[in-house]
């Protein structure tokens, strides 16, 4: 399972998927439904791929199967830690949760927001947790909020109150104020207006440059065309029994 | 059935009044809490002819303790001549055949109630304390055999909570007799409803003090050189009641323990609490040749 | 070690290879505890990561609370070890030690020093007839501080840190709202940061709005001093709002245990996907 850099110029991977598989068992219903079968990829470091598919083909499935919200069935995820190779299919709850922290970055439309903190907290805590002194992290994510374009009347106001384009901002200023390893993106432009894609795309390029790998499914693909190195086509699956619905 | 089936042939009480099995127990026992200084040692409180409550647990320890040549001195509140205090001193001294006393340097044996007197006891003295309620845990654990784990235990937090709410509610330590103090580093002990003016004589000090309370069947003690030290807080002190500047108005004498006398005009009088100390300054002012020893407190204050 | 039922992972391994990037500070192993007919633990194992909320769901007679009680010592299952890592701090019991070993006297002295908690009911953890700063400063009385100044200080902080109104510090625990008494509980708890805050249905009682305002003290306390917690509640939403990772009990056994998400949006058990279904 150790996958040996190779000592030339070539990029390092960061991400080596084999034979990944999701389906759902639903016990109630006494019903699987297949997400996605044996998929195999590599992604580099500073590699940007676009999931491209049709409605159900199970895009954002394979993200959230990635980030481990949802459990694979089968086939493996080596991922390159900075402190060794593990497999994000098996690995232990707890260092997923690490890596979470420190390295891996999920991106989506949805903002898990909490009650009663003002929303440049909410954007500087990855850095707090960090380690960077409060006054600074703040400082940082104000720079964020304006370039996202949220209004500083709103900085310490509570996100739960906002427009979802508004709490929309705030969340991807969160999820992008780290510099990650690696990003998992699902359609984070999908409820943004047009400036706030215009930051988003500018700062997923600096972090593309830095040298942070990229996976993600766009609403408007359009937007990061100038990114994209490759393109992956995931398939919808027909369920096996010739039922006609497909997952998610 | 006949009387004389059921009774036994008369014969003479045992020297002490207390049978000699009891005697024995009870010297176990004393020397037992005084190994373990602080610590409560059951006993099995034998009748005597006073009423529980009135000191038959002093009263059983001066029994045991007694001796022909013992000179003995009973006080009640400080004062010699109390109904109570006379009683009792009457008593051991018709059964054990010993000399009274009301002066404290002359005493071998004392038995007190609330007090300690003034003038301080040496060595070949004993002061036996009479104790209505010897666990200081009851204001706090109601349970006595979860107070008995808490001793063992060491587990005193809850006696300096009582102090921290005095001192949130009212600003100061409210407690007045009954201060709970450290014996020896390891054991809490309720040094019986003595004020806290008493408690400091009782460290580090010359003689050895036994404590018994009869209705609740413990004894315990303090050895003489053992440190007996007040709870307190480091940084609030200890404090006696401020009777330093207070002047028997019987004798003049001041700087010592008085009792309060409220006057009519609703200003007070005080008069020294241990009476017999007092009576000696009077005949001393009176030209008699009185020897007083060596007082505990000098100008009002702890000497150490 | 996946629970009969569990249908997902055919061919996948879930117990791997670990690189060991958090050591656990707290473990339990094969915890089993009956009381008469009932089996209330049936070999339970558990491990807390530090600075991390873990979440322990589960209806009534799921053994969570008596797993709680078991961490807080106040119970000895029949079989089973615990250990808690204390790196830095006095070990009250030798480190490396079975805690279920203690006598009586080193689990007072643990449980006074390095383990908090808070119960649902404030009669369990606070003493209703003593001053609100008095059950925090009674905790630092314990550990064997004896100076009034830094002990009104102390309890002062913690109270603050539990976002409850120093101006009322001095006021009984019985003249206080439900969520107040919460508060008072969580300033005890945390007045000597302890390396475990034990939650026992913590908001359970509370108004929805008051449950908001202290669950949200609780991440505040979390993330601002790193203090590890374990989180036992029958509510769902509770769960989700506070816990990284979580574990789904039914009669005394652990059915499921994963990352919050996951559990919430993926449950593998057919217990779990009922529970999850169910609220949601």
């Amino acid at each position: 399972m150790n996958i040996h850099a190779s000592t030339s110029r070539a990029p390092a991977p960061v991400l080596r998927v084999e034979g990944l598989s999701k389906q759902f068992e639903m016990h109630h219903l006494q019903r699987t439904l297949f997400a996605f079968d044996n998929i195999g990829f590599r992604l580099d470091e500073g590699e940007f791929i676009l999931l491209t598919g049709e409605n159900g083909a199970g895009k954002s499935t394979l993200l959230r199967t990635l980030y481990r919200s949802y459990l694979p069935r089968a086939g493996h995820a080596y991922y390159h830690t900075r402190e060794g190779v593990i497999d994000l299919a098996a690995a232990a709850d707890v260092d997923i949760a690490v890596l979470r922290r420190r390295e891996i970055g999920f991106v989506t439309q949805f903002l898990n927001a909490r009650p009663r903190v003002a929303a440049e907290e909410i954007v500087a805590e990855p850095l707090r947790l960090a380690g960077t002194p409060h006054a600074e992290a703040l400082e940082q994510a104000r720079r964020w909020l304006t370039a996202f374009g949220v209004k500083s009347q709103l900085w310490p106001a509570y996100p739960s109150t906002f427009s979802g384009g508004e709490q929309q901002k705030v969340n991807l200023a969160r999820a992008l104020i780290l510099p990650q390893r690696l990003l998992l993106l699902d359609e984070p432009t999908a409820s943004l207006d047009r400036d706030a894609r215009r930051a988003l795309v500018e700062r997923l390029a600096e972090l593309k440059a830095s040298g942070v790998a990229m996976i993600g499914v766009f609403h408007h693909p359009e937007d990061v065309a100038s990114l994209v190195d490759r393109e992956i086509r995931l398939e919808t699956i027909r369920i096996a029994d010739g039922a006609d619905d497909v997952a998610e | 059935m006949k009387l004389s089936e059921l009774t036994r042939p008369w014969s003479a009480f045992s020297y002490g009044f207390l049978d000699e099995s009891a005697k024995r127990e009870i010297r176990r026992r004393i020397l037992k809490a005084i190994a373990v200084p602080g610590y409560q040692v059951p006993y099995a409180s034998r009748e005597v002819p006073i009423a529980r409550g009135w000191g038959t647990g002093g009263l059983q320890v001066t029994l045991t303790l007694l001796k022909p040549d013992a000179v003995v001195k009973v006080i009640d509140q400080g004062a010699d001549d109390s109904v109570n205090a006379s009683s009792i001193r009457k008593f051991v001294s018709r059964v054990g055949g010993t000399v009274e006393t009301g002066d404290t340097t002359q005493a071998t044996l004392i038995q007190s109630r609330h007090r300690i007197p003034e003038e301080k006891l040496r060595e070949d003295q004993i002061l036996v304390l009479q104790v209505p309620n010897p666990e200081p845990l009851r204001p706090v654990q109601p349970d006595m055999s979860v107070a008995r784990e808490m001793h063992a235990d060491a587990d005193y937090g809850q006696l300096w909570l009582i102090l921290y709410e005095q001192l949130v509610r009212s600003g100061r330590i409210m407690q007045g007799a009954s201060y709970p103090s450290m014996v020896n580093g390891r054991h809490v002990m309720t040094p019986s409803p003595i004020p806290r003016w008493d408690v400091p004589k009782l460290n580090r000090a010359d003689h050895l003090t036994i404590l018994s309370a009869g209705r609740e069947k413990r004894i315990y003690a303090v050895p003489p050189y053992t440190s007996v030290e007040p709870l307190v807080f480091d940084d609030v002190p200890y404090r006696v009641e401020d009777h330093q500047d207070k002047a028997c108005w019987r004798s003049g004498v001041r700087g010592f323990f008085m009792n309060e006398l409220p006057q009519e005009d609703g200003s007070s009088l005080y008069e020294l609490s241990d009476s017999h100390f007092g009576i000696k300054h009077i005949r001393k002012a009176a030209g008699e040749a009185v020897s007083i020893g060596e007082t505990w407190y000098r100008n009002g204050r702890m000497a150490r | 070690m996946t629970a009969p039922g569990v249908a997902a992972p055919t061919g996948l391994e879930r117990q791997p290879p670990r690189l060991m990037l958090a050591r656990p500070i707290l473990t339990m192993r094969g915890v089993a505890r009956r009381y008469g007919d009932v089996q209330a633990l049936a070999g339970v194992d558990v491990t807390v990561y530090p600075g991390e909320v873990l979440g322990i769901v589960g209806e009534s007679g799921s053994g969570k609370s008596t797993l709680l009680r078991m961490m807080n010592l106040e119970d000895t299952p029949d079989a089973g070890t615990y250990h808690l890592a204390l790196a830095g701090r006095e070990p009250a019991g030798p480190d490396g030690r079975n805690l279920f070993t203690l006598d009586r006297f080193q689990r007072r002295m643990l449980r006074a020093i390095h383990i908090g908690i808070v119960y649902q009911n404030p009669h369990l953890g606070l003493r209703m007839g003593h001053t609100s700063s008095g059950n925090v400063a009674e905790r630092l009385l314990i550990a064997g501080n004896r100076n009034f100044a830094e002990l009104r200080q102390r309890a002062r902080e913690a109270l603050e840190a539990s976002e409850f109104p120093v101006a009322r510090m001095d006021a009984r625990p019985n003249t206080l709202s439900g969520g107040m008494q919460q508060r008072v509980q969580l300033a005890k708890a945390i007045a000597l940061e302890p390396a475990v805050l034990l939650l026992d249905e913590p908001t359970t009682g509370l108004d929805v709005s008051v449950q908001a305002l202290v669950l949200d003290t609780l991440k505040r306390l979390q993330r601002d001093r790193a203090i590890t917690m374990v989180l036992v509640s029958h509510d769902l939403g509770v769960i989700r709002t506070m816990a990284d990772r979580v574990m789904v009990m039914r009669c005394g056994e652990v059915v499921e245990e994963g990352l919050a998400d996951q559990i919430f949006q993926d449950p593998q058990h057919e217990y779990t996907q009922q529970l999850v279904h169910a609220k949601l």
